[in-house]
């Protein structure tokens, strides 16, 4: 699968186009971020991998947290967003939390794998209906921030790669017509 | 010491054949480039990297979408941005919006080039003539021919022979292959249109063997990064090495060309004045002859700022069309779809070559469209991708994401530009550079002949997908893609045999000053539909074998 390839389905599975990946006009205002870099904690990064982990669990092959994709997201909020997604981002922590509190009466730390699940079931349906029925200039979801990084991180990490799919940096030949059955792992 | 027998201004596609050939015949030669210094394999520093070695996954960061928010409007992205310039420190101004993509460094963008070789034909060669836009090029096929095999036979173009007229076939490597999807479409093509039209692979500068001690070509599809197998032709993996080779070469970076001097009495060039990017020094450099390659707009601007008693407007310039007849190709138009059939079959190899579209509009009276002139050829392909929408989180998506969803076909077009007086560039009156150079100003765009082949470009592309069975058809026209995004810009010097008409004679010398030669982009005189390159290569070539017989003649 190559890059742009999974930043359409990255797209699609969201409902939206990737944040932080559209261009800037010129004189782009966006030199001096709002929010300092390293302004998340590890409390915040340890929360993140978790919020990843129950989007891509560990089965056979590693899950997002094993791939370190809670440190991923923060790298491409500080690095790669505007200054009013990574407050909508930043934001989304506590919004998900309070979701959590509300829906199991306890934060998303303490919450089960399987309620931890629902909720997140919960908020991808949200998010994905308030991205198709928003107008341009609202803001973004943070739950479509958090699932776009999430499977980007994942989808292009070691474990993720080399795990759930065939990866060759080099692969000496091309084939188109390889023959397929179900449970092969791709060429990516 | 600042004495050689050449200089040839510019390292990238066409001054690396300008080098290699006036080394290899003994001439000494030194080439200035602008830019910093890229050593084959040495200076790629992404080229081995995996995906998640980039911290960005390849991402454009707040940083590169700032100082490169011109770049970015092409293909430059994290692993590539050190080959893209930056917009601040390199400004122009726009009188109209204009893409002006670059490459300041030793082989300019023939190390992110997109590698597609397609020889013209007399079909582009009398076209002004015919129909009576521009004006007639001095050259026919015939002039051209043994020199694209010349070249072609160095650089190593694969593809395959089709006896298309309007796209001569080349003396090629094998061809890569076509994938399920793309062989059941192209022969679709082939039973279900009667005018001719034909899907091929693409023909590339990737080398499908071993090649000249390059390559092969690994399927990596990372060539924009460098290819640290030199599977791909750059002027730093072939043309660069050869020259230093002969002991010829002397390679001087961070040398910004700022004027040609002319020796009023012998009427001829004596050679250049440059700035050092660094240390801002004055330094001139001396030679029998010059060859511009310092890449249409660069060659261009050095031109106009060669000012003198004799040329007040620019060195070569009585004509006025210096900066004139400014062409790109105009594309991000075309089709796309998807396919219900090879369920069993997948891809192996990131193959960096696609189909191409020889164009088939306006090749004869049979195919004359009464609602544009001239054609557009089509590059694309197909790949399985994933159809699933990705609803919900836990173990379901993860599994989905790693399944095949349906085949794909993508359809782009590329069209040709008619050479207009008003597409032009000038010097700007105020606006410098950080080395006191004048800006360029550029003011170019589509007319009327472009917009309405789009409409063509667009539903002829959801015609042949339909033709191969494709569901799901989806078009774009993008209209926001403006001139030079193609990166393919050219014609500011054009060719001619009317000194009156045109900068550039039949042998790429300027017609006011004969030892002054320009085969980039510049001496273009149409644009046609194919990539650009390989036209420059073979000119280039030529130029300099007639550059040293009229050397050795006494004539320059």
């Amino acid at each position: 699968m190559e890059r742009r390839e999974l930043l359409k389905l990255v797209a699609l599975a969201t409902g939206g186009a990737v944040i932080g990946g559209e261009f800037f006009l010129a004189g782009c205002k966006n030199k001096d971020a709002g929010v300092a870099e390293g302004a998340f904690s590890q409390n915040d990064i340890a929360f993140l991998d978790e919020v990843a982990e129950t989007i891509i669990p560990k089965t056979t092959t590693a899950g997002a947290k094993e791939a370190e994709v809670g440190k991923f997201m923060t790298v491409m909020v500080n690095d790669c967003y505007d200054e009013a997604d990574q407050k909508i981002f930043h934001e989304g922590i506590k919004k998900l939390d309070d979701a959590c509190k509300k829906m199991h009466s306890h934060g998303f730390m303490k919450a089960e794998p399987t309620h931890r699940n629902q909720l997140l079931t919960s908020l991808d349906k949200e998010a994905k209906e308030y991205m198709k029925t928003k107008k341009q200039e609202d803001p973004n979801h943070y739950f479509v921030m958090m699932k776009q990084l999430t499977l980007l991180g994942y989808f292009t990490s070691k474990p993720g790669m080399e795990q759930n799919f065939n990866y060759a940096q080099t692969p000496g030949k091309y084939d188109g017509a390889v023959p397929y059955k179900k449970g092969d792992k791709l060429f990516v | 010491m600042n004495t050689y027998d050449a200089i040839v201004v510019g390292s990238g596609i066409s001054g690396g054949w300008a080098a290699m050939e006036l080394c290899k015949k003994g001439l000494k030669t030194i080439v200035l480039e602008r830019g910093r210094q890229v050593e084959h394999l040495k200076d790629y520093p992404t080229a081995n990297l995996a995906p998640w070695e980039l911290l960005h996954r390849n991402s454009h960061t707040k940083k590169i979408k700032d100082d490169q928010h011109i770049q970015i409007r092409g293909f430059c992205n994290e692993s590539n941005s050190h080959f893209f310039v930056n917009d601040k420190e390199h400004p122009y101004v726009q009188k109209k919006p204009y893409d002006w993509i670059r490459g300041y460094h030793v082989g300019g963008r023939s190390l992110m080039w997109g590698r597609q070789c397609y020889r013209w034909s007399d079909l582009d060669f009398e076209a002004n003539a015919k129909d009576g836009h521009g004006i007639d090029w001095p050259i026919r096929y015939k002039d051209i021919a043994p020199w694209y095999t010349y070249v072609e036979r160095f650089a190593g173009i694969s593809g395959s022979k089709e006896g298309l007229p309007q796209l001569p076939d080349g003396d090629f490597l094998p061809p890569m292959e076509m994938n399920a999807l793309e062989t059941h479409v192209s022969d679709s093509i082939k039973q279900k249109f009667t005018d001719g039209r034909r899907m091929i692979i693409g023909r590339v500068a990737n080398l499908t063997r071993g090649w000249n001690g390059r390559g092969p070509c690994q399927y990596r599809n990372m060539c924009d990064r460098g290819c640290p197998f030199g599977g791909y032709f750059s002027s730093n993996s072939a043309t660069l090495p050869v020259a230093a080779g002969t002991g010829n070469l002397t390679l001087r970076p961070h040398s910004i060309v700022m004027e040609v001097m002319y020796d009023k009495e012998k009427r001829k060039a004596k050679g250049v004045r440059i700035i050092d990017e660094n240390t801002k020094e004055a330094i001139e450099y001396y030679a029998k002859i010059i060859f511009l390659n310092a890449s249409t707009l660069g060659s261009t601007s050095i031109l106009l700022n060669s000012v003198s008693e004799v040329f007040p407007n620019g060195m070569g310039n009585s004509s006025d069309q210096l900066g004139r007849n400014l062409m790109d190709h105009h594309y991000h138009v075309g089709a796309g779809g998807n396919y219900d059939g090879f369920k069993d079959k997948v891809i192996y190899g990131r193959r960096p070559n696609g189909i191409y579209v020889a164009r088939f509009r306006n090749i004869d009276e049979k195919t004359k469209r009464s609602d544009y002139l001239r054609g557009f050829g089509y590059q694309g392909g197909a790949s399985r991708g994933r159809s699933w929408n990705g609803d919900g989180v836990g173990t379901e998506l993860k599994e989905k994401m790693t399944e095949p969803g349906e085949w794909g076909f993508w359809l782009g077009s590329w069209g040709e530009q008619l050479p207009h007086p008003d597409n032009r560039v000038t010097l700007s009156k105020t606006e410098k550079d950080k080395w006191g150079l004048p800006q360029l100003e550029i003011d170019c765009e589509w007319k009327e002949n472009e917009i309405a082949m789009r409409k063509d470009m667009m539903n002829s592309a959801a015609e042949m997908l339909e033709a191969g069975g494709l569901k799901d058809i989806y078009t774009f026209n993008d209209e926001k893609a403006y001139p030079g995004l193609c990166i393919h810009e050219m014609g500011t010097a054009r060719m001619g045999n009317d000194p009156k008409t045109s900068v550039l004679n039949k042998w790429n010398q300027l017609h006011e000053v004969k030892n002054v030669f320009n085969t980039d982009g510049a001496c273009m005189t149409s644009s046609a539909c194919q990539n650009p390159s390989i036209t420059y290569m073979a000119l280039t070539a030529r130029a300099a074998d007639y550059a040293i017989s009229e050397l050795k003649k006494g004539n320059l």
